[in-house]
């Protein structure tokens, strides 16, 4: 309980102390506080921005999304028209070919009918003449009744 | 109890003395006092060792605690450690910044420094009053050779006066240097000598002077001494309260001492914490130099 030289030896290291923290404690940590407080609203701000880009890019996305419909549908209608198309010129070109052979057939029909026709003209002809020829065979002269029968021929 | 042998006031006796070392008025020779009759003779010329260091040891962990957190301060996330001791300054800045309305660098520093200080002298009082002051008294017998009964020792240093009040009246000389240096000698004259009474009449005045002296220095001198006294005292009864309570029979201490230490947590924070904010509150007093 008695007053002595502790009270100037504390008063001393009050002193040093105070000078200690003011120099080394307490500039270090509220310069830290402060860039720490800082940080804090840059972030927020940051993510205010983030919220209102997001946005932003939601309206984007509805839009390009029934854009991207729109074209889908388009792109449908039209490959639809376009098969119609080529179905309708399938349709036409097998026609055409079924009507082509349809002919051709036709063709070969007739000459084949025409041949047998003049074969069978020929063998006729020839039946004729020989008729003709066995029941005439001594009156007539073969090589003129040949030209008559040949004029005959030609005017079938 | 220390020990068997000594009596119940004998004890208080020795646990209220400090651990002293000066010079010997009747040789001449600085030495540790063994009685307290000795410490008192030895005067101004003396240091208590076990105050000087006690507070210089938990000055340097305070130091050193903070500055280790302030070169590590991160700005991202901080630990435990750096969210602890910045939560300790954003309440001294708050609390600076509430009372201190001027700008003076070395104002919050000072208020941080003589908080948690304090706070940690005073949490001493937490340890078991013969815990620590009879590991020294085993040191000293055996060591140095001593009589058990001449090792004294106080570990919590707000119970010194010299402590306290050498902290106040640091407090109080750079508070008159402020005073000064912010209304200038004669700003500071005045507001010893005009205040509280005045006149427009200047024979009045004159008069006056002296009332005003005498009123405004008692006030002046009061801070310091109520400033320092506050804490000591607090501690101090405090302090005599656990000596009491050790008195008791071993099985009984702790039914009075747990309760006492609960309540007495409270005390010691809130002297520290008034301490801090009677400081700042000087100071303030001392930059304002505004119309009274």
């Amino acid at each position: 309980m008695n007053i002595n030289l502790t009270l100037i030896g504390q008063a001393i290291s009050f002193a040093i102390f105070v000078l200690f923290c003011m120099k080394y404690v307490w500039p270090p940590i509220t310069s830290a506080l402060e860039e720490r407080k800082k940080k804090i609203a840059d972030g927020l701000s940051a993510a205010e921005l983030g919220q209102q880009a997001l946005e932003k890019a939601k309206v984007d996305v509805d839009s390009k999304l029934s854009e991207a419909k729109s074209e889908a549908k388009n792109i449908i209608a039209m490959a639809e028209k376009r098969q119609g198309d080529i179905l309708d010129e399938a349709n036409v070109k097998a026609s055409e070919e079924t009507s082509k052979k349809l002919k051709l057939a036709e063709q070969e029909v007739e000459q084949l009918s025409m041949r047998l026709k003049e074969s069978l003209k020929k063998d006729l002809s020839k039946l004729v003449v020989e008729g003709a020829e066995m029941i005439m065979k001594k009156e007539i002269d073969k090589s003129t009744h040949d030209k008559a029968i040949q004029a005959l021929v030609t005017k079938i | 109890m220390a020990t068997g042998a000594q009596t119940g006031s004998e004890y208080i006796k020795h646990h209220l003395t400090n651990l002293t070392f000066g010079k010997d008025p009747s040789d001449g020779i600085w030495k540790i006092a063994e009685t307290a009759q000795d410490a008192q003779e030895m005067g101004f010329y003396a240091v208590h060792l076990d105050s000087m260091g006690w507070s210089i040891a938990l000055g340097f962990i305070f130091i050193m605690l903070f500055s280790i957190v302030g070169r590590r301060a991160t700005t991202g996330i901080p630990g435990g450690l750096q969210n602890t001791i910045e939560i300790i300054i954003e309440f001294i800045d708050s609390n600076v910044r509430d009372t201190f309305s001027h700008t003076n660098k070395l104002i919050a520093p000072m208020a941080l420094t003589a908080f948690v200080w304090v706070l940690l002298m005073n949490l001493m009082d937490l340890v078991p009053v013969d815990f620590i002051p009879q590991i020294a008294t085993y040191i000293g017998v055996h060591l140095y050779g001593m009589d058990p009964h001449h090792v004294y020792f106080k570990i919590v240093p707000t119970t010194d006066p010299n402590v306290t009040m050498g902290m106040s009246l640091s407090v109080f000389f750079l508070a008159i240097f402020f005073s000064i240096k912010n209304k200038g000698i004669g700003g500071f004259v005045g507001e010893l000598t005009l205040h509280p009474f005045s006149s427009k009449n200047l024979l009045i005045k004159v008069i006056l002077i002296p009332i005003n002296l005498f009123l405004e220095g008692v006030s002046l001198l009061a801070k310091p001494v109520s400033h320092g006294l506050r804490l000591f005292g607090n501690l101090y009864a405090g302090e005599m309260i656990f000596i009491l309570i050790a008195l008791l029979p071993l099985y009984a201490q702790w039914t009075l001492s747990v309760p006492w230490a609960i309540f007495h947590i409270l005390v010691i924070v809130l002297q520290a914490f008034i301490f801090m904010v009677l400081m700042v509150v000087y100071m303030n007093m001392a930059h304002d130099t505004g119309d009274h």
